[in-house]
């Protein structure tokens, strides 16, 4: 696979041999090695979860491997900080780019490396014109006074790329740069990739938009599950083939997917929509059925999610559940009508660490297992055992702070948490990202036996082995709108990689 | 319009403009340049404490000690005066500056290496700071006739026509305006809070900066303290008592955040002119000077109520037809 | 997959008896200091084991801990309510001016209470309603509620309450049990079954650890945060019918710098400055330490402001030590 002649002649700008890395309960990057080299786009692809994110942060500093060696320009490096990695020249433009709002466009590319008059002050002039000579590079036409916060996301892509050249990195790793730009901007970000290129820097590039990776990388590497699966030339491969090797198993043989007869409509929705998130938004959801929702991240799935549990309002719509029409004002409202919403950002909006895990679990139906207000807390573990022993919670006791399980356990706590408040929906949003295999399986499990139970399950996944082996049907979504329906019998990765990317399909 | 509304320097200076035209209505004389120049001197002291109380709350923290420490300061300076009349009054200026600097150090320290919230600490030091006037002081006062002509004079001599006080806020101010603008410091205040995270990112420790900005407060606290205790040429244990709150008042309705991050030199002055501009315009338009604490209680909760629309942030767009409105 | 369902784990409810987590908590800590303050007390003054003597000293505590109860919760549920001693300002201006109007007791509680209410709810229409940060916002009001009484008073003061008024501050429910220490008890009580007997309780809690993810779990944040502004103020009326009544008069400086000592009788009961964590056993023992310190102070002559760095050091060092203390045991343990 290696025989790429080019490249072997080219010394590497950053090479990584045998990168390990573990957190808790889960081998997050297993014997990994990688290569940049200079003037050439390396495109990274794989699943979420597969070790990309990981990746990233042990190149800039933020993770240090448990085993493997970095090596830059031949010597071994060391990247015990952020600041580390940046010295060395590497240097990361994320999708939620890590910049300061208050501070001027100019400011924000030269911070902790400002130019200095003969008196150590910083000097404003040579300051701003240098910025502008760096935008400039970086092909934006940008005014350096103005305040970051007035830019869009693709205008802050810019800055930062602006600071990686100020910086004269050799490294650039570009995550999903694309993700959140319109039409035009990706163009510009193409010709500048091309530009850094032509600089000779090396580039690694994350993306899941198949077009993109072909028309602008020169390699490819693939990771699944954690382990680099393959490499080469993107001239030697084609975009089946990549899915292929990134979808990687037979899907479908691990999922517990149960044949459940599928009842009556339990909820519609129509006409939703939101004046800036999402638009047209309608489908049924039936009793016993598990609904995929698809999309890249950033496609307005869990916001949506969240309008319909009435933590942000729509514009217009309607909701039906059971046939009748339902007005929800507040998460409060949604669960007493049926519908729960297990969030995404576990940290944030699902668990409360600070409290038990029997605390959690009863949060939401605490007017259940209370009399007149009043706690009991013989019914409250008596929930929480139930429950947590139905989704396998692996912990000490049900008085131990949420906080001190592992992320898989967590996921299990919150789900209980829901659940115990007995819905007739629930919608699970990215119920198994960043969890360990053994609590995926687990949660997999649960949620056949819910539906088998007759619960109307909504998930929302960017998995696609998991939305494959578990959905019924599925929705895919870009840019705030339906972009397709699939049943579960023609179902293909291929499909929805398409649909959710915008990518035509091919004459 | 809009953009005015945007700029929140802009918003108070025509604020002040409107409050001076209103006076003006009922009293012309007091728009006379040489009233005008009473109102800044009378301010001077609030706006150089305010300068501080903005670096501190640029990192997102708060300094509630501010008053409590330019009384000691001004006590220890007063005292210093009264048991060495000869000591010259520069060094008695940077006595009070070295302790006062000592105390936001403390006050610094506790935030950076202990990482107490610093509403705690400098709740907690507020009332140490207090309590050790009375030790010190025994909780007498030192009245004018103890202090040297030399000491009280200071503020009040003139120079080109304006007082000592007056000036020295102005070197204040510039000298803020340099260290917040030109200074790596300066900038890092604003990263710290603006974005904690992203600071580490970029290489700035953040208990580092926040210790810096309490020194910064303590040391013009110090400042002030000679200033406070030589121009009103008095000193005991409750001089600026709740003083920590007008500071804070003046900031907030300068529109520095108090979340962070936000804020400039231009709106800490015209904030603490803001309310300068109030208290001296009551007794002139017949309201009863007692009516000043409610007012600049209603202009606190406004001005944070203002902010608060102005900072509001937009949410992610993700719908195209959206984003090309 | 199926074969984990086969056996399902026993998790036991809780891996510790009542007693083991009460003896390493907090409060059981707060327990010997009190003690040790008592002991102390005892052996330097003759005269501190009289039960007036005694009865006298919960005098100097009550007030402040009837508000710092409210406050306890609004702590834990994340917020800070810095406005308190000014409410205790207004309300007793309120009264002052209805005894000129000529209304008698009964009508005074009741404006007390009422203007108590109304300053928290606009308090908690302010931070819930605007979404406002309620430290600045109490800031405000704080200088508004007593700047009102200054408008009010100037520098006059209200002196002739009604002689019925005087028994909320100065009478006696039964033998050496004054009114305003059997009404520190009553609240304890009210306030410690509220906070971890209720759902409410909970719901407090919850928001203090994760104001997201409580409302996400159908807690009502804003309503329970409303309420709570709503109790702090009702407590802060009740409170300045107690001072008025004690003191007599009512001047606009009244109960100058309590909210400060209201929080730190509030940090000093184990309650987390950043929310979430926090009980009323320990405020009740913060609060008999505070007023035991004061007393203990006052019979050995110590004068007052001593007494207040003694507390600055206290507030301070009950944060400082545990965050020292595990520092020290996570480097033995490397």
């Amino acid at each position: 696979m290696l025989q790429d002649t080019l490249t072997s002649r080219m010394k590497p700008a950053i090479a990584l041999e045998g990168i390990s890395k573990s957190f808790p309960g889960v081998k997050a990057l297993s014997d990994v090695s990688l290569s940049l080299y200079p003037g050439s786009v390396t495109a990274l692809v794989g699943e979420n979860g597969a070790g990309k994110s990981t990746l990233v942060k042990i190149l800039t500093g933020i993770y240090q491997p448990d085993e493997g060696t970095i090596c830059v320009a031949d010597k071994e490096v060391h990247f015990p900080t952020a600041l580390a990695a940046a010295r060395a020249g590497v240097t990361a433009i994320h999708q939620e780019t890590v910049l300061f709002d208050e501070l001027s466009v100019a400011e924000n590319i030269f911070l902790g490396h400002a130019p200095r008059n003969r008196f150590g002050l910083i000097d404003w002039k040579k300051l701003n014109a240098d910025a502008r000579a760096l935008l400039a590079r970086a092909g934006a036409d940008l005014d350096p006074t103005i305040r970051l916060r007035d830019l869009g996301i693709a205008r802050k892509h810019l800055v930062a790329i602006a600071r990686a050249l100020s910086i004269d990195a050799q490294v650039v790793i570009m995550d999903e740069p694309t993700a959140a730009l319109s039409h035009k901007e990706i163009h510009e970000l193409y010709a500048l990739v091309e530009r850094l290129k032509a600089e000779g820097k090396a580039i690694l590039f994350i993306s899941h938009k198949f077009d993109e990776i072909f028309r602008i990388a020169d390699r490819y590497t693939v990771f699944r599950d954690g382990t680099m699966v393959d490499e080469g030339l993107i001239a030697d491969v084609s975009q089946d083939e990549l899915v292929r090797l990134m979808v990687g198993r037979a899907v479908g043989s691990v999922y517990p997917k149960k044949d459940v007869a599928i009842g009556e409509p339990v909820l519609t929705v129509s006409g939703y929509r939101h004046p800036t998130e999402f638009e047209d938004i309608n489908f049924e959801l039936r009793r016993g059925e598990i609904l995929g929702f698809y999309g890249l991240v950033g496609a307005g799935r869990s916001e949506f999610m969240q309008s319909l549990i009435g933590v942000t309002r729509p514009s217009a719509g309607a909701v039906r559940l059971d046939g009748e029409i339902l007005v929800i004002r507040s998460p409060s409202e949604a669960i007493r009508a049926g519908i729960v919403y297990v969030p995404e950002e576990r940290g944030r909006q699902g668990a409360i660490i600070g409290l038990p895990i029997f605390q959690n679990v009863t949060l939401p139906s605490l007017s259940r297992t209370s009399r007149s207000g009043f706690l009991k807390l013989a019914n409250e573990f008596a929930i929480a055992r139930e429950y947590t022993s139905r989704l396998d919670l692996r912990a000490a006791s049900l008085d131990q702070d949420v906080g001190t399980l592992s992320g898989g356990n967590q996921q299990k706590v919150v789900i209980a948490k829901w659940l115990a408040t007995r819905p007739k929906v629930i919608i699970l949003d990215e119920p198994t990202k960043g969890i360990d295999i053994g609590s995926k399986a687990a949660v997999h499990a649960f949620m056949s036996e819910l539906a088998a139970e007759g619960l109307s399950v909504i998930m929302v996944s960017s998995e696609i082995p998991e939305i494959m082996g578990m959905s019924d049907r599925v929705i895919v979504m870009r840019e705030g709108r339906i972009a397709g329906r699939f049943e579960r019998a023609d179902l293909t990765a291929e499909k929805l990689v398409r649909a959710a990317a915008g990518i035509q399909e091919a004459a | 319009m809009a953009n005015i509304l945007k700029n929140r320097e802009l918003l108070l200076v025509a604020a002040i403009a409107v409050l001076l035209v209103l006076i003006t209505w009922r009293f012309p004389a007091f728009v006379a340049p040489s009233n005008l120049a009473r109102v800044y001197n009378d301010t001077s002291i609030l706006i150089i404490l305010a300068l501080g109380q903005m670096a501190v709350i640029l990192t997102r923290c708060i300094d509630l000690s501010m008053a409590a420490n330019l009384a000691l300061s001004g006590m220890m300076a007063a005292m210093l005066n009264a048991a060495y009349p000869g000591l010259p009054i520069p060094l008695i200026i940077l006595a009070a500056v070295m302790l006062g600097t000592l105390l936001g150090m403390i006050n610094g320290a506790l935030v950076w290496k202990l990482d107490i919230p610093p509403i705690v600490v400098t709740l907690g030091t507020l009332t140490i700071y207090r309590g050790l006037i009375f030790l010190l002081s025994d909780g007498k006062w030192i009245n004018a006739h103890q202090m040297s002509d030399a000491f009280k004079a200071l503020p009040r001599d003139e120079l080109a026509g304006f007082p000592v006080l007056s000036w020295l806020s102005l070197v204040m101010i510039g000298l803020v305006f340099l260290v917040m603008s030109r200074t790596a410091l300066g900038r890092a205040f604003y990263a710290v809070g603006g974005n904690p995270h992203a600071a580490v990112y970029t290489g700035i420790d953040v208990g580092r900066t926040r210790f810096f900005a309490y020194c910064l407060s303590g040391a013009l606290a110090g400042l002030s303290g000679y200033l406070w205790v030589s121009r009103y040429a008095v000193a005991y244990v409750d001089i600026a008592l709740g003083f920590e709150l007008d500071i804070i008042a003046a900031c907030v309705i300068g529109g520095i955040s108090i979340a962070g991050g936000i804020g400039t030199v231009a709106g800490a002055v015209l904030g603490a002119l803001f309310l300068g501009v109030i208290k001296n315009a009551l007794p002139v338009i017949n309201i009863s000077p007692f009516a000043q604490m409610a007012i600049s209680g209603m202009v606190i909760i406004i001005a944070v109520a203002v902010n608060a629309r102005a900072e509001r942030r937009k949410g992610r767009v993700i719908l195209r037809k959206a984003e090309a409105v | 997959m199926a074969e984990t369902h086969l056996t399902p784990r026993n998790i036991p409810d809780r891996l510790e008896g009542r007693g083991a987590r009460l003896l390493k908590s907090w409060e059981s800590l707060l327990l010997v200091v009190a003690c040790l303050i008592f002991l102390g007390n005892s052996l330097a003054s003759p005269y501190f084991l009289d039960p007036w003597n005694l009865s006298d000293a919960t005098f100097n505590f009550t007030e402040k801990a009837i508000i710092a109860f409210a406050m306890a919760l609004v702590i834990i549920s994340g917020e800070i309510d810095l406005s308190v001693a000014s409410i205790i300002a207004l309300a007793s201006t309120a009264m002052g001016y209805a005894v000129q109007l000529g209304f008698d007791t009964p009508a005074l509680v009741v404006i007390g209470l009422a203007v108590g209410l109304a300053c928290g709810a606009i308090n908690g229409l302010l931070i819930t309603g605007l979404g406002l940060p309620s430290i600045v916002v109490t800031i405000g009001t704080m200088s508004l509620f007593r700047g009102l009484s200054f408008i009010v008073l100037g520098d006059q003061a209200f002196t002739s309450y009604p002689d019925s008024f005087a028994w909320f501050g100065q009478g006696y429910v039964w033998w050496v049990f004054s009114f305003e220490f059997t009404l520190f008890v009553v609240l304890a009580i009210v306030y410690g079954v509220v906070l971890h007997k209720t759902n409410f309780g909970r719901a407090v809690y919850a928001i203090g650890n994760n104001q997201t993810a409580a409302l996400f779990s159908g807690i009502r944040v804003a309503r329970v945060k409303f309420i709570l502004f709503l109790l702090t103020g009702l407590m802060a009326g009740l409170a300045s019918i107690c001072l008025t009544s004690r003191l007599g008069s009512t001047r606009p400086s009244i109960a100058l710098g309590w909210e400060l000592e209201v929080v730190t009788m509030v940090v000093l009961g184990g309650v987390n400055i950043l929310g979430g964590s926090g009980t009323i056993p320990g405020v009740v023992l913060a609060a008999l330490i505070m007023g035991m310190v004061t007393f203990g102070f006052g019979l050995l002559n110590v004068p007052g402001i001593v007494m207040s760095i003694f507390i600055g050091l206290l507030l301070i060092s009950v944060i400082a030590l545990p965050i020292l203390w595990r520092r020290a045991r996570r480097r033995l343990a490397h």
